[in-house]
């Protein structure tokens, strides 16, 4: 499978109200250990090694 | 009770008074690896001198936790029953985080091992029973307090300088081989280094004993109360002695930490009071090996070629690896029956292995000290995970146990038959009417089949194999039937579903001629 780079998510901005909402009254440390975790859960979720890597590095992209 | 070292007995050599004939194999170092090199070449009818620096057997536990090959390798050597009857056997690992265990795992699996996954043993004993089996065989010339003062290889042969309590002489090999440990003399002496990394990490390990009944289980703790932020490992040994490792961080004074006075208060965090303290070792972690671990003549085995952090027990155990990959290679290059190019094998193969070493300690060190910022960051969240998902835990890294390295090998293979048993594997063991494979194998190659005739290939034993449920999940898969050549060290060197004599003559060719 490839990495999906298009949109996928049917209501971004409810997502992304979603990801913030859980990030309120955090420290900046609660916050890195949140996101930490959410991105190990979703790395195992995907699994594809080839997807992981491309996500990898768009993300590095500059 | 601590144990008591009782020295060997010093032999004036014949060297001391006569030039002595030429030797086929001088082997440097009598620990493990030596012990279990000169103990193959003997079963396999090659004489080797076991030169030894020392008088004695290993002082504390060291390498105390024996993986289910060297446990089998044991078991061609001899001295598998003492070693099964004096250790303690173990499967089950727990890891804590905190002062609270997050998971366990159990790594056996059903019945068709004769050995444990693993068994802890302190070094000492398994030096015992390795040297009152050298010292009993003809084929083997054990001389202790014989230090290596020099070496001079040349295209055919070693030239050994030794010195002796009576004063040193010269004795000439075709082949030397040095087991002389991470500090190896002869490694220092051919001017070689080691290639890698050194880590800051410090450790200190302890044996203790202590009455009680703690199970014979792996004990993990990451940041444990007791131990002020830092990794832990307790192990259970034989009589009633416990191995503790306590990281100590970068900056650590080795000698300060090995202070009675500054390691008893350690150890009573993790255990109380009532214990006595055997024996302190503090060492840093190193990922380092040779280059190459053939150099013409002269041949480097276990830690005098590659060392590596202890966690997931595979410095010995690798060394042992080296002795088993070695010992028919040089017997059939000596005999005539090899090209010297088999020994070239070696190094490609067990520099494979040590590269693997290398790397899943590397990960390991580093999953233990995290650099501060995202590594430690992911670390700590990584084991806030497993706690509450199980898909967590294989991210958790409290050593990866040591398997053998399936070698890189073009082998013939089919894709019907398993992966556990594919080319380059080490045979897997299954129960064989009253007994097991691996002890039905012989000194030589072999072909195994399975459930069909094999055809007739010169100079090739046959085994037939009884296709048992055991059999079948290991070796045949979906397919009805199978051949396997296996080689000399047991190891998988091509397979088929059905083959013909020349294919197998071939692939036989090929094991002989130690092509990949």
């Amino acid at each position: 499978m490839n990495l999906i780079d298009t949109p996928n998510i049917e209501d971004p901005d409810d997502f992304l109200a979603e990801f913030l909402a859980a990030h309120r009254g955090l420290t900046e440390a609660q916050s890195h250990a949140l996101n930490a975790q959410l991105l190990l859960i979703l790395a195992n979720h995907i699994g594809d090694p080839a997807v992981l890597r491309a996500a990898l590095a768009l993300a590095r992209q500059r | 009770m601590a144990h008591t070292y009782a020295p060997f007995p010093y032999v004036a050599p014949p060297g001391l008074n006569a030039p002595e004939p030429r030797h086929k194999v001088v082997i440097i170092g009598a620990g493990p690896v030596g012990l279990v090199l000169a103990l193959d070449l003997a079963r396999r009818g090659t004489p080797s001198v076991l030169l030894e620096a020392g008088d004695a057997v290993a002082t504390g536990s060291r390498a105390m936790s024996w993986s289910r090959r060297s446990l089998e390798i044991f078991d061609r050597l001899g001295i598998a029953d003492k070693v099964l009857e004096k250790g303690v056997p173990w499967s089950v690992g727990r890891v804590c985080h905190g002062d609270d265990e997050i998971f366990s795992f159990d790594l056996a699996e059903g019945s068709g091992d004769r050995m444990p996954p693993f068994l802890n043993l302190q070094q000492y004993h398994v030096e015992h029973f390795l040297t009152d089996r050298a010292l009993a065989d003809t084929l083997i010339d054990l001389r202790f307090r014989n230090r290596v003062t020099g070496i001079d290889p040349d295209a055919d042969g070693v030239q050994v300088t030794i010195r002796t309590p009576d004063g040193s002489y010269m004795l000439a090999a075709d082949y030397a081989v040095a087991c002389d440990g991470a500090r190896s003399t002869v490694r220092a002496m051919l001017d070689l280094d080691f290639e890698g990394e050194l880590f800051e990490e410090r450790f200190l390990i302890a044996d203790i004993e202590m009455e009680g009944d703690l199970p014979s289980e792996r004990w993990f703790w990451f940041e444990p109360g007791f131990h002020d932020g830092q990794s832990a490992l307790l192990h259970r040994q034989a009589d009633n002695i416990y191995r503790i490792d306590l990281q100590l961080g970068p900056h650590a004074d080795p000698k300060d930490e090995s202070r009675p006075e500054k390691v008893i208060p350690r150890i009573e965090q993790v255990i109380g009071p009532d214990f006595e303290l055997d024996w302190v070792s503090v060492y840093s972690f190193q990922c380092r090996r040779l280059g190459e671990f053939v150099h013409g003549r002269v041949i480097f085995a276990g830690d005098s070629a590659h060392l590596i952090p202890p966690f997931g027990a595979r410095g010995a155990n690798d060394g042992l690896q080296d002795a088993d990959n070695l010992g028919w290679k040089l017997a059939a290059v000596l005999d005539g029956r090899a090209p010297p190019s088999l020994i070239d094998s070696y190094n490609r193969e067990r520099v494979q292995a040590a590269d693997e070493n290398i790397r899943q300690s590397s990960r390991a060190t580093r999953f233990m000290g995290p650099a501060n910022g995202v590594e430690r960051l992911f670390r700590d969240q990584i084991l806030a995970l497993a706690r509450k998902a199980p898909f967590a835990r294989d991210w958790v890294n409290s050593g990866r146990l040591s398997t053998p390295c399936i070698y890189a090998t073009t082998g013939p293979d089919d894709p019907r038959l398993p992966a556990i048993s594919r080319p380059g594997a080490v045979a897997p063991d299954a129960p064989q009417g009253a007994g097991w494979l691996l002890a039905a194998l012989g000194r030589d190659a072999m072909l195994l089949a399975i459930n069909c005739d094999a055809p007739n290939v010169a100079d090739l034993p046959v085994l037939p194999v009884e296709a048992n449920p055991a059999v079948v999940a290991r070796y045949l898969g979906r397919a009805g039937r199978a051949l396997y050549l296996v080689r000399p060290d047991q190891v998988i060197a091509a397979r088929w579903v059905e083959a013909d004599a020349r294919q197998i003559a071939r692939a036989l060719a090929a094991l002989w001629e130690g092509r990949a």
